[in-house]
């Protein structure tokens, strides 16, 4: 059997050792009737090559990013993954660790999660970040839980342009607590922040925004701060890390806590997960930020190091007390993020940001030149705009599907009062040729060409 | 510290990556984004060339100790072999670099291995369904008690809010059953480790949501009586939640089904061989009865037998909603899918055959030098404490640092809670006899070295990176990130 060592005599003298007669001897203390007694009914054991034959054959019938162009995003990127981010990964004395619970022995990943906590510090203009979170939408559904406990509120006010499939989450993480939850309306693709004076009222724990939101457009975050800090409430921010390279950051904005989805550092799109939450907030609510923490310290001879910190917030300590449940962090999609904005640099991640602007308002204005296309929403956005279509946007997806373009999200799913939008996403992997074929082929000017 | 921090060596002006020159016709950031949304300071990150990155992470591997380093002896944790094929497959085009958006005819692929994966899980488990979702195992039982309460609530029964959880129960138990908007009555163990049935039939009740058990529980002791417990808790109303921590210890022997329990999660970086990545991603599946069912998370996943196709099935009315975006972690799902199709049904019990040989066989050797708090057999893992000494006794945080100076990860330490100084040990089943040996050889000496020199133990680790690291000071004064001077 694969990956098991012993051999008959090995265990012959294990079983004398331990002074039972079979294997089956250490399993006599689990009732008879609770027994198993049949097989399971699975696979029967494969080779490592007749596996990779059945994993290879499952992969090749999905289509890849290297086999169609890339048009969607929403919530999910497809950016360049420097070569050296994966071959870094697999080193296995990062993969194969645990937690870091003994410090010791376990400075890589302390480092490295201390250095990733300083750059998402960084990004967001905020004072502390914690190790990481499941994935963004968690991220934001703790941030509310956090904001529930600081302030002693039991509201939470959420943008109807976060992310609809976060709006789900937070819903599922509220709705036992009894926190009641308000959607904010919207407005010319934006949160309608006129419409808020009576609804960011004095029980409100905190108001969430997206930013760029789920239409792309990049919302005014310092007058939600404002809005909601003169009623005692906190902001929420819920933003694009690698739009932080030309975008304001959440802290400059007046936003309290901020959290958002790391996967467009470095990590592959990995039909949705593993990715990367963030979280992090202003100093003051340090002792209330879930999950795990990195800090510094010294050792017995005064040599700096780094341990786990702040433990007494967490579920091990304070059992049913503490502020989360959670015991684990995205380490090793955290190490990806952190060696990814380390071989980009300001520079990089700022070229990456420009290029993903420019290149998303360039298909823009291609775009509103075909007839019946038009851009309902002139606020700025980053990279995802959203067009409205005389055409049905299936019938337009289709055939740019058939053409191996992977087209924009049709908005109506999530927005049932939306009939012929279409949410597109340009990132910096899309050449100046590539665009143009995604609006020829929009157009019906050629087939494009097919790349399945 | 060991290794100069990155924003240390970091020189202005250097770069590790470039940009291809960009190819559509320039515009404005300045003009078309307003200032005040732009960003004004530049954010302090790194700046250096690639192999200096490459060389930075290089050594900060070097000062971890992981599974593939040496024996990891974690309490709970199931610190097994993770296979290389998992992370080639993992990594392969067809399931790293697909969107989750895409239409559903071109990730036919995606959606039959995770179909299959709940499958092969549901028989593992002798539950009828799965969802995927859960991203851990912390967000597992979140997911498991929201389902309980959400089936409750549809018997008309909003009241169950109580959940009963044994003495010896993970952090996370409790924690969950707060963040589910549940009270928590402790269970005591009797005195062989077990749930106490006196206790908790004093405590079952109109208002019991669900007792939470791991099985066999944290001190590697199957709950024996655990189909009296079930019945006691069905017969007043309540379900039974099975927490998959340690179910490394009775695949194809005993099914969490089979012993009443109506919800289960797995931990796939557990039980699964799924590599733990220095803290996660990790994956926690939950597995439920037939009358849960229609309270999965959704969207669920379904095999249109018409059509032949797998799809999205998000028309689930009482569906207690997401868990997370998208539908898991599904790279780490591609992993376990793996390990199960190499080991088979025959390979799964093998495992935990060698599993629980492996944790009875170092029992048995340390019981000589080590006190047992529980005696007879154990399953997967089992709990030892330091033997007394002309001192009074060793702590076990001296035993643990010192092990590192042996070359071997720690056991668990101070788990679970209802024994002081405890060391939880389990060794899996891809550890073999001369490592084991080599284990208790080196507790062997450690207990002697306690008795003749035990300030030897006090100060360990001696051959570390650093020596112990004061976590009162870092609690005290937190230093969370850095700062330019």
């Amino acid at each position: 059997m694969p990956f098991l060592p012993h051999t008959r005599a090995e265990e012959e003298t294990m079983l004398k050792t331990i002074g039972v007669s079979s294997v089956d001897e250490l399993f006599g203390d689990i009732p008879r009737e609770l027994c198993l007694d049949r097989p399971l009914q699975l696979p029967l054991g494969l080779s490592e090559k007749e596996a990779w034959e059945e994993v290879e054959r499952l992969a090749q019938k999905n289509k890849h990013t290297g086999q169609y162009l890339c048009f969607r995003g929403a919530g999910a990127y497809e950016h360049y993954q420097p070569k050296a981010v994966k071959h870094l990964l697999a080193r296995s004395e990062f993969y194969t660790a645990y937690t870091p619970y003994q410090p010791e022995i376990s400075q890589g990943t302390l480092q490295a999660i201390f250095e990733y906590q300083t750059s998402i510090c960084e990004l967001t203009g905020m004072g502390v970040a914690n190790a990481s979170h499941y994935d963004g939408a968690t991220a934001l559904a703790e941030a509310a839980l956090m904001a529930v406990e600081a302030t002693g509120r039991s509201k939470i006010a959420v943008s109807s342009l976060v992310h609809p499939e976060y709006r789900e989450t937070l819903k599922t993480y509220l709705f036992r607590r009894g926190v009641e939850i308000i959607e904010l309306p919207y407005q010319e693709g934006l949160t309608a922040v006129d419409e808020l004076a009576g609804v960011l009222t004095n029980d409100v724990a905190a108001v969430i925004i997206q930013s760029p939101n789920f239409w792309g457009s990049i919302e005014d975050l310092a007058q939600f701060a404002e809005l909601i800090h003169q009623q005692g409430g906190l902001l929420i921010a819920c933003c694009d890390p690698l739009a932080l390279g030309v975008l304001a950051s959440p802290g400059e904005l007046g936003a309290d806590i901020a959290v958002g989805e790391g996967q467009s550092l470095g990590l592959p799109l990995s039909f949705g997960g593993p990715y990367l939450g963030f979280m992090a907030c202003q100093e003051k609510y340090v002792r209330r930020l879930p999950g795990r923490i990195v800090g510094k310290t010294v050792d017995r001879l005064g040599r700096e190091g780094f341990v786990l910190t702040l433990q007494a917030r967490e579920q091990h300590i304070r059992r049913e007390k503490a502020g989360s449940n959670i015991c684990s962090n995205q380490s090793l999609c955290a190490l990806a993020a952190a060696i990814y904005l380390a071989l980009l640099g300001p520079q990089g991640l700022e070229e990456v940001g420009r290029q993903c602007w420019q290149k998303s308002h360039y298909a823009k204005e291609l775009l509103a030149e075909l007839p019946g296309v038009s851009l309902p929403f002139a606020a700025p956005f980053f990279q995802e705009f959203v067009v409205q279509t005389a055409e049905a946007p299936a019938l337009i997806n289709q055939r740019l599907w058939e053409a191996g373009i992977l087209g924009g999200l049709d908005l109506g799913r999530y927005y049932p009062e939306l009939e012929n939008y279409l949410l597109l996403c340009v990132t910096e992997m899309r050449t100046k040729e590539e665009i143009e074929q995604l609006v020829e082929v929009w157009g019906g000017v050629s087939g494009g060409k097919t790349h399945f | 510290m060991v290794e100069k921090l990155i924003f240390e060596k970091s020189v202005s002006g250097r770069r590790g990556h470039y940009l291809p020159p960009l190819d559509v016709p320039a515009c404005s950031v300045q003009e078309a984004i307003p200032a005040k949304l732009r960003r004004k300071k530049t954010p302090v990150l790194p700046q250096l060339t690639e192999v200096e990155v490459v060389r930075h992470y290089t050594r900060l591997s070097s000062l971890n100790y992981g599974v593939d380093t040496g024996f990891y002896p974690l309490g709970s944790c199931t610190m097994k072999y993770n296979p290389k094929i998992n992370e080639d497959a993992a990594n392969l085009a067809g399931f790293s670099q697909i969107h989750p958006d895409q239409p559903a005819e071109s990730v036919q692929g995606a959606l039959e291995l995770m179909v299959k994966l709940q499958q092969y899980l549901a028989e593992i488990a002798g539950m009828d369904a799965f969802t995927l979702q859960p991203a851990a195992g912390a967000h597992g039982e979140l997911t498991g008690l929201l389902l309980i309460r959400a089936y409750h609530a549809a018997q008309g029964e909003q009241q169950r809010d109580k959940v009963l959880i044994p003495d010896s129960a993970h952090g996370t138990n409790p924690a969950t059953a707060s963040l589910a908007g549940c009270q928590i009555i402790q269970i005591p163990s009797n005195g062989q480790g077990e749930v106490d049935l006196v206790a908790l039939k004093r405590v079952v009740g109109k208002d019991t949501a669900a007792l939470m058990l791991t099985n066999p529980n944290t001190l590697g002791l199957f709950e024996t009586q655990i189909a009296e417990i079930a019945a006691i808790v069905h017969e007043a109303g309540g379900l039974l939640y099975y927490d998959g921590a340690n179910m490394n210890a009775i695949m194809g022997y005993a099914r969490p089904g089979d012993m009443g329990f109506d919800v289960v999660h797995f931990n796939l970086h557990k039980t699964f061989s799924t590599p733990h990545g220095g803290g996660g991603p990790g994956s926690g599946p939950v597995g439920v009865k037939r009358k849960l069912e229609p309270f999965l998370p959704k969207p669920v996943i379904i095999y249109d037998r018409q059509k032949q196709r797998y799809r999205f099935d998000g028309e689930r009315p009482q569906s207690i909603g997401r868990v997370k975006a998208f539908y898991g972690n599904f790279g780490v799902l591609v992993k376990a899918f793996t390990y199960i199709l190499m080991l088979g049904g025959k390979g799964l019990k093998e495992a935990s055959e060698k599993a629980v040989l492996n944790a009875n066989y170092l029992l048995k050797l340390l019981s000589q030098d080590y006190e047992q708090p529980f005696a007879g057999l154990c399953k997967h893992e089992f709990i030892v404490t330091p033997p007394k000494t002309k001192e009074g006794g060793i702590r076990t945080l001296d035993v643990a640092k010192r092990l590192l100076d042996y070359g071997f990860h720690p056991p668990t330490v101070y788990f679970p809670l209802i024994v002081a100084e405890a060391l939880m040990i389990e060794p899996t089943e891809t550890e073999n006899k001369s490592t084991l040996d080599a284990f208790a050889a080196v507790m062997a000496r450690i207990a002697q070295e306690a008795e003749e020199n035990p300030e030897i133990l006090h100060q360990a680790p001696h051959q570390t990176p650093l020596s112990r690291l004061d976590e009162t000071q870092a609690a005290r004064r937190p230093v969370l990130r850095w700062k330019a001077d």
